[in-house]
C-alpha cells in the first residue's frame, strides 16, 4: 500500500472543546487512512466522536471546539496549518464535501432550490449564471430529480427529494471525498434504500471515496467496504466489511454489542440485547480502557491501562486487551 | 385471544383540498383519502403493530384513536362502547383509558417542567389524587415501572438533564400515571439511537406484561416491529393492504406491497452490499 492509493490520511487527530465545565476530550488521538474509490463506514452511538471528527477533516468543528494535535493529509498535503480563507477555495467543496446531518434542516426555507445551489457554487467559483445554472441541472439530474424542481421550495418537497438535493450540492464541485453524515437516519425504509443505492450508484459512477457516518450497523454492511468503530472519542475496532460482518465477526466487545443490539427481519429474536449505560462524559472520561465500565468482558488490566490499536489479522485493527497477546 | 378491546370498522379520515374559484363554482371538491376504509380489531393484552411508509396515513390512523381528529366515516369501538364522537365530558374519560406515546422525546416535553412536573401534569388534568403527596406517590410508582430507579434522582431533574432514552422512559411514565388500558406509540424509538432502542422496545414489552396494557405500535421499520409486536398490519395509501401474525407477515408476505417494503431493510449481514437492493 503507497501513500498515493490514500486520498485522505488522519494521523494523531486529537480534537478538544474548551468548556466551563472542562475539557471536553471529544477525538483523542485517531489515526485512519481513506483509500481511493472506497467506503470507509463510522459507526458508533450518540456522543462518540463521529460527528466532530468529519467536522475536523472539514476544519469545521464549532466554538469553543479546537483541533489541538495531528495531522489531515489530503492528497499528501496536511491542511490542518489552512486558514479559513485558503481552506474554503482550496479544500472545501473542491477536494472534499459534506452532506450533514439532518439535511432537512440545511436547506434555507426561504429560498428557492436553485438560489440555494447557486449560492454555494458563486462561494466556491467565479462562474457564469448561465453556465452554472447548467451545472445545477445536471447533478440535479444525476441524482434523480426533474429539473422543474429548481423553482421549488423546500417545503415543497419530500424528505428524500430534500436529501438528493443536498446530496447534489455537495456534488457539483467535483470533490473526490464525499463526507456523509447520518445521511438517512430520518427517512423511512424505503426512501433510505433508495438514497442508499443512489449514494453507490454516484460513488462508481463518479470515481468518489465516500465516508458514511451511521448509528446502525445494517445500513453500514449495505455500503462500507471497510468499518471505523469509534467509542468515546477513540477508534475500538478497524476491519472490512467481511470481518464484521461475516462469518468470523467483530472481536472488540463494543462492536459485538452494537451488533448484537441490531434487529434483524429474518431471525425472530425473543429478547434483542442493548447495551447497559450511556457514553461516558467526555470531561472525565474513565481510566484505562474508556469502555470498560459498560463491558461485560472486563479485566483488571482493562481499568488501568488503555489498550492500544493492534493488528489481528491484514486490515483488522482493535483496542482491547483481551486479543492482546505479548 | 380474549375480547378486542378495541374495534374499527371501515375508518375513513379525508382532507379537503383548499379549492379554486372555478372548482367553488362548479362545486367541486377533491379530498386527500389519509385514512380510506380501515378495518380491524385490536384484542386486550395484544401488541398490534402499524407498518407503512411515511404519507400511508399509518398517523393520522392513530391520531383518529386518539381522538385528535375527527373521522369522516366509520366507527371506533372501545371496550364495547361507541366512541366515535364523544362529548367533551366523555372524551376526558376516554383519553384516561387510552394514551399516547409520541415520537419525539425532545419536543413531547415542556423544557421548564421537571419530570415530576411532566408526570404530575396529567394527574392534575384528571384530578387523580387529592393531595399533592398522593399524586407524588403515583409519580414515583410510574417512574419505577419504567425503571427510572431510584425515582428521587430523576424527579427533579428537567429535559435537557435527561439522555434520549431517559427522555422516552418519562413520556412512558407519563402515559402510565393514569393507568390506562391502551397505549398508542408512534415511532416511540425511530429518534432514540440503536444501542438504547432495544432497552426502550425491552422496557415498553415488560411493563405491558406487568402491567396487562394493549398496545398500538406505529412504525416504518419492519424489524423491531417484528420483535415487538403480536400482528402487523401493513398500510399503504390509507389502506391496509395485508394484515398477519408478526411472523407470518414477514416470513410469508403475500402482498407485493409488504414484500418490496421488506426487501428495503437493511441487515447487519455481510456479502449483500454489492447486491443491488430492489426498491419501491
Amino acid at each position: 500500500m503507497t501513500d498515493t492509493d490514500n486520498v485522505l490520511k488522519v494521523e494523531n487527530l486529537k480534537i478538544n472543546f474548551f468548556t466551563r465545565k472542562g475539557t471536553v476530550y471529544a477525538v483523542d488521538d485517531i489515526s485512519f487512512t481513506l483509500k481511493k474509490g472506497e467506503t470507509l463506514g463510522l459507526v458508533g452511538e450518540s456522543g462518540c466522536g463521529k460527528t466532530t471528527t468529519v467536522l475536523g477533516l472539514m476544519k469545521m468543528v464549532p466554538t469553543p471546539g479546537e483541533i489541538t494535535g495531528g495531522r489531515i493529509l489530503i492528497g499528501g498535503k496536511d491542511i490542518v496549518p489552512l486558514s479559513e480563507d485558503e481552506m474554503r477555495k482550496k479544500v472545501r467543496w473542491g477536494k472534499a464535501s459534506m452532506v450533514f446531518q439532518g439535511a432537512m434542516n440545511c436547506l434555507t426555507p426561504v429560498y428557492t432550490i436553485e438560489k440555494q445551489m447557486m449560492e454555494t457554487i458563486q462561494e466556491h467559483k467565479q462562474m457564469e449564471y448561465f453556465k452554472a445554472k447548467n451545472i445545477i441541472i445536471n447533478y440535479l439530474n444525476l441524482v434523480g430529480l426533474p429539473e422543474e424542481i429548481i423553482r421549488r421550495y423546500p417545503h415543497e418537497l419530500s424528505g428524500g427529494m430534500k436529501q438528493r438535493v443536498v446530496i447534489a450540492t455537495a456534488l457539483f464541485l467535483e470533490p473526490k471525498i464525499v463526507i456523509c453524515d447520518e445521511p438517512t437516519t430520518a427517512l423511512d425504509v424505503v426512501v433510505q434504500a433508495q438514497i442508499i443505492n443512489l449514494i453507490k450508484r454516484l460513488k462508481k459512477k463518479l470515481g468518489l471515496s465516500v465516508i458514511f457516518i451511521t448509528h446502525d450497523l445494517a445500513t453500514e454492511a449495505e455500503v462500507a467496504d471497510r468499518l471505523l468503530v469509534m467509542y468515546a472519542g477513540k477508534l475500538a475496532e478497524i476491519g472490512t466489511n467481511e470481518q464484521i460482518y461475516g462469518k468470523g465477526g467483530p472481536i472488540h466487545p463494543y462492536t459485538k454489542k452494537l451488533l448484537k443490539a441490531t434487529p434483524r427481519l429474518h431471525e425472530k429474536v425473543e429478547e434483542l440485547s442493548f447495551i447497559p449505560g450511556t457514553p461516558p462524559d467526555l470531561v472525565d472520561p474513565p481510566s484505562g480502557c474508556r469502555f470498560h465500565p459498560r463491558c461485560s468482558e472486563v479485566m483488571e488490566r482493562c481499568k488501568k491501562d488503555e489498550p492500544p490499536l493492534i493488528k489481528v489479522e491484514p486490515e483488522h485493527w482493535i483496542a482491547c486487551w483481551r486479543n492482546h497477546h505479548e | 385471544m380474549s375480547e378486542p378491546i378495541l374495534k374499527i370498522e371501515n375508518l375513513k379520515e379525508w382532507f379537503p383540498v383548499r379549492r379554486t374559484i372555478a372548482q367553488l363554482l362548479k362545486g367541486e371538491q377533491i379530498w386527500v383519502k389519509a385514512v380510506d376504509g380501515i378495518t380491524f380489531d385490536i384484542n386486550q393484552g395484544e401488541i398490534f403493530g402499524l407498518v407503512g411508509e411515511s404519507g400511508c396515513g399509518k398517523t393520522t390512523t392513530g391520531k383518529l384513536l386518539m381522538k385528535l381528529l375527527e373521522p369522516t366515516d366509520g366507527k371506533i369501538m372501545f371496550k364495547g362502547k361507541d366512541v366515535t364522537h364523544l362529548e367533551a365530558n366523555k372524551l376526558k374519560e376516554y383519553r384516561r383509558n387510552v394514551q399516547m406515546v409520541f415520537q419525539d422525546p425532545y419536543a413531547s416535553m415542556n423544557p421548564r417542567f421537571r419530570a415530576q412536573d411532566v408526570l404530575e401534569e396529567p394527574l392534575i388534568i384528571h384530578q387523580v389524587g387529592e393531595t399533592r403527596a398522593e399524586r407524588e406517590k403515583i409519580v414515583r410508582r410510574s417512574l419505577e415501572e419504567v425503571r427510572l430507579i431510584p425515582p428521587e434522582e430523576f424527579m427533579g431533574r428537567f429535559p435537557h438533564m435527561l439522555s434520549g432514552g431517559q427522555r422516552q422512559r418519562v413520556a412512558t411514565a407519563r402515559t402510565l400515571v393514569l393507568s390506562p388500558s391502551m397505549i398508542v406509540a408512534d415511532e416511540p424509538v425511530s429518534m432514540i439511537d440503536l444501542s438504547t432502542r432495544a432497552e426502550i422496545l425491552h422496557m415498553m414489552k415488560t411493563v405491558q406484561r406487568e402491567l396487562g396494557l394493549t398496545y398500538l405500535y406505529i412504525t416504518h421499520d419492519l424489524s423491531t416491529a417484528r420483535y415487538f409486536t403480536d400482528r402487523i398490519a401493513v398500510m399503504y395509501l390509507g389502506k391496509i393492504v395485508e394484515l398477519a401474525s408478526a411472523d407470518e407477515v414477514i416470513d410469508n408476505a403475500l402482498h407485493p406491497y409488504t414484500k418490496a417494503l421488506i426487501a428495503a431493510v437493511c441487515e447487519p449481514v455481510s456479502g449483500k452490499s454489492n447486491t443491488g437492493r430492489s426498491y419501491l
